[in-house]
Parts: structure tokens; C-alpha cells; sequence
């Protein structure tokens, strides 16, 4: 107890280092927000698998954690780190279909039961997959931009995290504009609101299916790409990826895609201030327990909207 | 009468062999004693997971709870905790008496300490109505969680981890000591989940696993149930894993007390592979996967634990009965079901709207 008192303590003085120095929480807060935007990415596409194949994947934060590796290995092989973007989607794009076609496809209408486990056991095949064939060690990758520093120097912004949002963003909209105007965005989501009228009206569903789970899994790889530039990867570093999109998910609900960009940059800002105040220990801690609280709160508020029904 | 000859023989030969086990194998008596241990996950898991339908990730949770409980109570009787170095080093000075004061008092400390916190939890989570794969997601949340903030705090050896005092050796040989707890432990969890089953709590949490709005619009107090199970489940993990720390001689936060990547995946892959929602299964799962684990797994040189997603994997999409659930359905009849009974039933209901 008393140590976790000496913590808090901490805490409550890097809490006033924010309140002394608020030029430091600027900094904090832009950090945040410009991580944030990958985060939404990644939510978004969880949001779709969701919605269209009524499937969570548990395995969303290995996907991102596997395009990152393979965005690595493709500036290993002399690729410059922007133009393993594009590659490490489509590779990742394989990766989704090939799951499909092996695994996915037996459980897109079986029992709950079935679903979790499957895609919880294939996030930890990935995972530990990625640790034989990549090691355990923690991997970035420099993409030779520079620093901005603003207000004199107090706040430092990386260009590459910059360079990233932006990406992030026009990678949201331009699949915002695929679903709504395409012939194949079209079929997506009308599978997503009927499945069984949408196979009536001719769509073929399955093939749907297949595009949504591998576009997902495409998402997945760009924000990988992302991530290796920005932050770091490493093969246990996925879990907390798909915490974080399941919980931006919740919170925004599905279909709302502003409110997805807006709770993936909260998190990432929540994410930021968290791992200052409490120390850098507690970060992974903080996010695991925010999902309980969220869950937890979630379930409350659905209950007290139920009891007027009685 | 012959059935229960039957069962009584196998009873019998079964409590026999656990009796002398580390007697006739006296170098594995560890291993024996994780054999029980293994079991004892299954049994829980299952309870929760596959009798009530609760697909849960966090169970080892209070496993480790129950673990780190133990352990403080044990530092906190004997040494000054100013004066006590989390390296071995001052420690192996305990008494027999201080030693089994310790742990006996740190597993019953620590399963109240688990039913307290499996209430809250359960009161936060399964009394709220979370369900499905928001409970799988919470309860994995749960489980990395408590990880992580046990390899942050200090007063508990932080990512150090603790470790536990030297067994005194004037009190026998450590393999079998452990062994004949665990095999007290699990047998006292099978007989009590062999009742429990077998009369209302049985019926009442399969119906919550089969349709959970219709069993409470019977009238069955769903949120009770789900609780008492939960507990239940809790109850025993945390005993068991005073015991398991003590047993390791060293507790990891991350690797031996909340060991969501080992354990916590073990224990559904041995619920799933035997069969879940069935009595036995769990039992046949662990001993069947333990003892595979410990024969080959040395061989796969580090993909054993890729083995272990794509055998969850491939048992999930292909065999999702398990052992004793395909048993079940090969020979209904020794499971006591009549076949012209089921068969009319589920005709019967196919047959409605």
C-alpha cells in the first residue's frame, strides 16, 4: 500500500509539472492525437469485420503487428520506409484472404463460442509465429524525416508522425468513398444490414465476406507500416491493439465513422496523458484497465436504459 | 448394477494409481504434481466456460491473486519486511511450522481473498448482463491487467517478481508434499463439481449456457448462479495457486502468476480438447495434452507455442466437441442418454415453429 501511495505521489507531481508547465501537456496532447489517427484506422477496420461478418477478431492487433514486420522486412531488402506502405497492404491483403479461405470462412456463421476461440487461437499462432521468425527483439525503422520544434523549442513535433496522420486520414477517407460510391462497397454494406436479403438479391455473400476480412486485414497492414515508422513493433505488442480498437469501437458504436476518428484520437491523447502521470509501467496497465471501466460502464448504462422498459 | 460396478472399479483404479504415482516415479513427482494442477484448471474453466457458456480468457487472474496473497502473508509472518531481500538469500531459515502456518494460512487467506474479488468483479461484470464476446474481451482485458500491474508495483517485487521461502526439509520430499495437496485439492473440486452438477446448479447454469433470457424468464435466478460459479471457480484457482507458488519456488508476474500466454491458454485448449461442458472432459483433456506437452514439446524447440495456437485453431473449427463430447455422441447410451428418447425429442422440436 505504501509504495502504491508513493506512486500515486508521482503521479500527483507530474500532475503539476502539467499544471506549472501547460506548454508540456501541448506537447502531450499533440503526441497523442497524431498516434491516435492509426488507432482509429485500425478500429475502423475492426468496425467492418464486425459489422459485416458479426465476427470480433481477436486477432486485429497481431495483423497490425504482422505489417509492420512486414513493412520491416521490406525496407531490410532496400525498400524506402514510405513505399513499404503500400507493399506491406497488399501483402497483408493475401495474408487476410488466405485466413479467410483456410479458417474463416467455417466460422463466419457458427455459434459465438466458436468465433472468439478461433480468432483468439489464430492471434496467438500469429504471435508467436512472428517471435520465432522475427525474435522477440523491438524493431523501428528511421524514415530520414526531421524534427519541427514550435514555441521556442518546447514543443517538438516528429514529421514523421505528421506524415503518418495524414496517411491515416486519407487512407479513411478514401475507404469511407470506397464503401459509399463502389459497386463492391455497395454489396459490403448491404451484406452488413441483411445478409440473408443481400444473398437473395444475388450478392454473393461468401465473396463478400472473403473481401471484408482481407480489406481488414489490408487496413491492418497500412497501420502496421505506420506504427514500425512511427513507434516501435514487437510480437506481443498486438493484444494491446486490439484492445484499443475494440474499445474505440464500443465507444463510437458501429457504422458511425466520425465517431471512430473521435474516439481513436481520444484514446491516443487519454493513452499519452496516462503514461505521464502515472510513469511509463503503468501505460500498458491503464489501457487494459480503461477497456474493463469502459466495458463495465457500457453494461450500466444498457442496464438503466433497459429498466424503463419494465 | 453393472454400471456402477463399473464406475466404482474405475474410481478405484484411478485413486490408487494417484496415490502411488510419486512413489513408483519418484523423479517426476513435480511434473505429477502440474498434472493436478492442469486438471484443476480444466475443471474451473470449464465450469465458467463450457457448463455456463461463459467463454472467459482472465480466469488465471485469481490464480495469480491467489499466488501473490500466499506469498505475502508468508513474508509478512516470518520476516521484517524492511530487513527481507526479494534474491533468495536470507530466507531458507523457516521452521516446519512456520513454513505450513504460512501457507496454510496464505491459501485460506488467499481464497477468501479471491471470492471477495471475484464478487466485485462478478457484481461489475456477469450481474451487469456482459455477455458473449464483450465478457471473452473483458475478461482478457482482466487477465493482462492484473499482469501488468503486479510487474509495476513495488511493495509486491514489481517485474522482479517474489520468491517463496525454501521447503524445510525435515518435512519430506518437496515433489510428493505438493503433489498430495493438489491431489486433495482437485479431487475435492471434482466431487464438488460431480454434485454440483448433478442435482439443480447443474441444470440451472447449462440452461443459462443454452439460452440466458428464456432460463431467467423461467424464473431461475440467472445473475445468482452465474456468481456462485464464478466463485466457485475463483475459490479453487486461488487455493491452488498459493500452493503453485510455492511450488515454482519463484513468481514471475507476467510468466508463473499471471500467465495469460501459458497457463490461461492452456486451460481452455484442455477444456475444449476434451470436451467441454462435460464432467470428465476437462479431466481427460489435461492429462492427455499435459503429458503430450511434457513428452514433446522439448522437441519443437520454441513452436510449441505456435502449435498451441493452431491446435486451438484447428480443434476449435474441426473438432469442437472434444473428446468426450464425440464419446458422448458415438455411445450415448453409456452416458446414460436413451437413444429413442433424444432422437424423438429433437424431432419433436424441429418439428415446432
Amino acid at each position: 500500500m505504501m509504495t502504491l501511495g508513493r506512486a500515486l505521489l508521482f503521479g500527483m507531481d507530474n500532475l503539476q509539472i502539467l499544471f506549472s508547465a501547460p506548454i508540456f501537456s501541448l506537447q502531450l496532447l499533440i503526441d497523442g492525437l497524431l498516434i491516435g489517427a492509426i488507432f482509429a484506422l485500425a478500429a475502423y477496420g475492426m468496425a467492418l469485420v464486425w459489422g459485416v461478418m458479426k465476427i470480433i477478431n481477436f486477432a486485429q492487433g497481431e495483423f497490425v503487428i504482422l505489417g509492420g514486420y512486414m513493412a520491416f522486412a521490406f525496407s531490410r531488402a532496400g525498400v524506402h520506409p514510405f513505399f513499404s506502405v503500400p507493399m506491406s497492404t497488399v501483402s497483408l491483403y493475401i495474408v487476410g484472404w488466405l485466413l479467410h479461405r483456410l479458417v474463416i470462412f467455417r466460422i463466419v456463421e457458427e455459434d459465438l463460442f466458436i468465433s472468439i476461440l478461433a480468432t483468439f487461437g489464430i492471434s496467438i499462432l500469429m504471435q508467436q509465429l512472428m517471435n520465432q521468425v522475427f525474435t522477440a527483439d523491438v524493431q523501428t525503422v528511421d524514415s530520414g524525416l526531421s524534427t519541427w520544434f514550435l514555441f521556442d523549442g518546447n514543443v517538438t513535433v516528429l514529421q514523421i508522425k505528421v506524415v503518418s496522420f495524414a496517411t491515416a486520414l486519407v487512407l479513411g477517407i478514401c475507404l469511407a468513398v470506397f464503401m459509399k460510391k463502389t459497386r463492391l462497397g455497395q454489396t459490403i454494406r448491404a451484406t452488413a444490414q441483411n445478409a440473408r436479403a443481400a444473398r437473395i438479391m444475388g450478392i454473393d455473400t461468401d465473396k463478400v465476406y472473403c473481401t471484408t476480412f482481407a480489406l481488414n486485414a489490408a487496413i491492418c497492414g497500412a497501420c502496421g507500416a505506420l506504427v514500425l515508422m512511427t513507434w516501435v513493433i514487437q510480437p506481443f505488442m498486438g493484444l494491446a491493439y486490439t484492445i484499443r480498437s475494440f474499445m474505440i469501437v464500443i465507444v463510437a458504436g458501429i457504422g458511425n465513422v466520425a465517431g471512430v476518428v473521435l474516439a481513436g484520437l481520444g484514446l491516443g491523447a487519454a493513452e499519452n496523458f496516462a503514461g505521464f502521470i502515472l510513469g511509463a509501467e503503468f501505460q500498458a496497465a491503464f489501457i487494459f484497465s480503461l477497456l474493463v471501466v469502459i466495458l463495465v460502464w457500457r453494461n450500466f448504462a444498457l442496464r438503466l436504459k433497459r429498466r424503463y422498459l419494465y | 448394477m453393472n454400471s456402477a460396478e463399473r464406475n466404482a472399479t474405475i474410481y478405484g483404479a484411478i485413486l490408487i494409481a494417484s496415490l502411488a504415482a510419486p512413489w513408483v516415479l519418484p523423479a517426476y513427482q513435480t511434473q505429477l504434481a502440474f498434472l493436478w494442477i492442469m486438471v484443476l484448471f480444466a475443471l474451473t474453466w470449464d465450469l465458467v466456460g463450457g457448463q455456463m457458456g461463459y467463454t472467459s480468457f482472465g480466469n488465471i487472474v485469481f490464480f495469480g491473486i491467489g499466488m501473490y496473497v500466499t506469498a505475502v502473508i508468508q513474508r509478512n509472518l516470518h520476516f521484517d519486511i524492511k530487513e527481507y531481500v526479494h534474491v533468495a538469500g536470507a530466507v531458507d531459515t523457516l521452521q516446519p511450522g512456520e513454513y505450513l502456518s504460512g501457507l496454510f494460512l496464505g491459501m485460506g487467506a488467499s481464497a477468501i481473498v479471491a471470492v471477495i474479488i471475484g464478487a466485485v468483479l462478478g457484481l461489475c461484470i456477469l450481474a451487469m448482463g456482459m455477455r458473449g464476446q464483450y465478457f471473452g474481451i473483458c475478461t482478457l482485458g482482466l487477465g493482462v491487467a492484473a499482469g501488468e500491474i503486479a510487474s509495476g508495483w513495488d511493495y509486491i517485487g514489481a517485474g522482479s517478481g517474489m520468491v517463496a521461502p525454501v521447503f524445510p526439509e525435515r518435512l519430506g520430499e518437496r515433489g510428493a508434499f505438493f503433489y498430495y495437496i493438489f491431489f486433495i485439492l482437485t479431487v475435492i473440486l471434482f466431487l464438488t463439481l460431480k454434485w454440483l452438477y448433478a442435482g439443480r446448479f447443474g441444470l440451472a447454469i447449462n440452461a443459462i449456457r443454452d439460452d440466458e433470457d428464456k432460463a431467467e424468464a423461467m424464473g431461475i435466478r440467472t445473475t445468482r448462479y452465474k456468481m456462485t460459479a464464478w466463485c466457485i471457480s475463483a475459490l479453487f484457482l486461488a487455493v491452488a495457486g498459493g500452493a503453485a507458488g510455492h511450488l515454482v519456488g519463484f513468481i514471475d508476474p507476467t510468466e508463473v502468476a499471471f500467465a495469460g500466454a501459458t497457463f490461461g491458454v492452456w486451460m481452455i485448449l484442455m477444456a475444449i480438447l476434451g470436451g467441454k461442458g462435460t464432467l470428465w472432459g476437462p479431466v481427460v483433456g489435461a492429462v492427455i495434452f499435459y503429458i503430450t506437452q511434457e513428452v514433446f514439446w522439448t522437441y519443437l524447440f520454441g513452436w510449441q507455442r505456435v502449435a498451441m495456437g493452431a491446435l486451438i485453431v484447428g480443434i476449435v473449427v474441426f473438432f469442437p466437441q472434444g473428446i468426450m463430447g464425440w464419446m458422448r455422441e458415438r455411445w450415448p447410451e453409456r452416458f446414460g442418454h436413451r437413444v429413442e428418447e433424444s432422437t424423438l425429442s429433437s424431432s419433436a422440436e424441429g418439428g415446432g415453429p
